[in-house]
């Protein structure tokens, strides 16, 4: 019987190792694992490359991953926002290393590596600082920038409920990167409100089929 | 001297911006200026507001009480989902824009160049910390740019110029220009002025602005 679900966070993240590629779901606060990442805090990896739509607000959550400084790098498209301070700090200081990514370009490099494309022509950031230095070509009188994909290590995401196979269904806007960063990371851990029985999750509305989904964990467990 | 009365408001602004904004579009309207665009959409319009965190059919804030943090907009502010809205993931969302799909997007800039050039994500300040979004894609994903700014800094430097000396969003990418001053469109021959605020002159209006201008017709 294949069952997917872990029976604590903690055992969820055991595995993730110093200098992994970790994507984290979430636009600010609103599809957070928290869950996950305080798990993540106490196991103590370090020198995470974090993939992020934002750095990091308030105290919690990625904020909080950021001020126990296990990040060496975060690849995000809007860092800088009146609650991140604790990335302002580490930035300013010199202690974390910044890929900014347009947010069009972050969601497609993690869609596309999850699709299995090695790198996609694009005409946003063309004649701009974020496109310097790239491959660009002239494509039906329109000029394109190469982009490469972003693979991960692992993703943590969050759900509103999942099943032991690995099937999701999210909540509102929470949805953000969930869906497509489970595609792109060896490893997608999914913190989820309620793990439900096989079966309850309507198959016509599932969002993120479980082929996508590693593990399974109760955000309360 | 610039009649410095002559000149519309904010909320003006936005109501103007709304009129142009016709039944059926598919909309995104940017953090700041734009948002107030939505107050003045005319009731008996249907109009899709689109919000690139994830949904379409985007509606008012919420009342007190009633803000949900699983329901925002790309500005992190509550919001509410109008009956018939949906929900995507980020890929699908960007994808409205990228391939082309939005009719409108209104804008916040810095500045804007005669040519359309828009720079709206950075002052290019060596001590700024970075941060882009989705401006880049923005300015480049709709049928429709339209960019809603103060004619003037603070310190009365025009915001539409030349070259723009601010690093750029997007090249010639912006089609309609909304000031306080004037409403100005983006042509190949340069910007032809569709409409001055009630007491203006086109001298004072050419005097204030850092471009040529072309005469309305």
């Amino acid at each position: 019987m294949i069952d997917k679900t872990f029976e604590s966070l903690e055992r969820a993240v055991a595995d993730i190792h110093d200098g992994a590629t970790v994507m984290i779901g979430g636009f600010g606060n609103a599809g957070m694992p928290s869950a996950l990442i305080d798990a993540l805090i106490a196991q103590g990896a370090k020198e995470l490359t974090i993939v992020n739509n934002n750095a990091g607000n308030g105290e919690t959550g990625l904020a909080a991953l950021l001020k126990a400084k296990r990040v060496r790098k975060i690849i995000c498209s809007f860092p800088r926002q009146t609650d991140s301070h604790h990335f302002d700090a580490l930035y300013r200081a010199g202690e974390i290393e910044l890929e900014l990514t347009p947010q069009g370009n972050l969601a497609e490099r993690i869609r596309a590596a999850g699709a299995g494309i090695g790198g996609f022509f694009t005409p946003t950031g063309y004649g701009t600082l974020l496109a310097e230095g790239k491959e660009t070509r002239l494509i039906n009188g329109r000029h394109y920038v190469l982009e490469s994909p972003i693979h991960a290590d692992f993703a943590l995401i969050k759900a509103l409920r999942g099943d032991r196979w690995g099937n999701l269904v999210y909540r509102k806007t929470a949805r953000n990167f969930g869906p497509i960063m489970a595609m792109a990371a060896r490893v997608t851990i999914a913190q989820v409100q309620d793990v439900v029985a096989l079966g309850e999750l309507d198959p016509e509305v599932i969002v993120t089929p479980g082929i996508f989904v590693q593990r399974v964990v109760k955000e309360s467990a | 001297m610039t009649n410095q009365t002559a000149r519309y408001t904010r909320d003006q602004m936005a109501a103007r911006v709304a009129q142009d904004i016709q039944e059926g579009a598919y909309v995104n309207l940017g953090i700041g200026l734009p948002t107030k665009v939505a107050n003045y959409l005319p009731t008996d319009r249907e109009v899709f507001l689109h919000s690139e965190n994830g949904l379409l059919g985007m509606g008012p804030a919420p009342a007190p009480g009633e803000e949900d943090d699983d329901l925002i907009n790309a500005g992190k502010q509550p919001v509410t989902l109008l009956t018939g809205g949906a929900y995507f993931h980020h890929a699908d969302s960007f994808a409205m824009m990228r391939g082309g799909h939005l009719d409108v997007c209104v804008l916040g800039a810095f500045q804007v160049s005669a040519k359309g050039d828009l720079a709206n994500w950075h002052t290019g300040a060596p001590d700024a910390i970075p941060a882009v979004g989705g401006a880049m894609d923005l300015a480049l994903g709709a049928k429709q740019v339209f960019v809603m700014m103060e004619h003037q800094t603070k310190t009365g430097e025009s915001k539409i110029v030349a070259a723009c000396s601010y690093p750029l969003t997007g090249v010639a990418c912006v089609n309609r220009i909304y000031t306080d001053m004037a409403v100005l469109d983006v042509t190949a021959g340069g910007l032809q002025v569709r409409e001055m605020a009630p007491g203006l002159t086109f001298e004072e209006l050419q005097a204030a602005t850092g471009a040529p201008l072309l005469k309305g017709q």
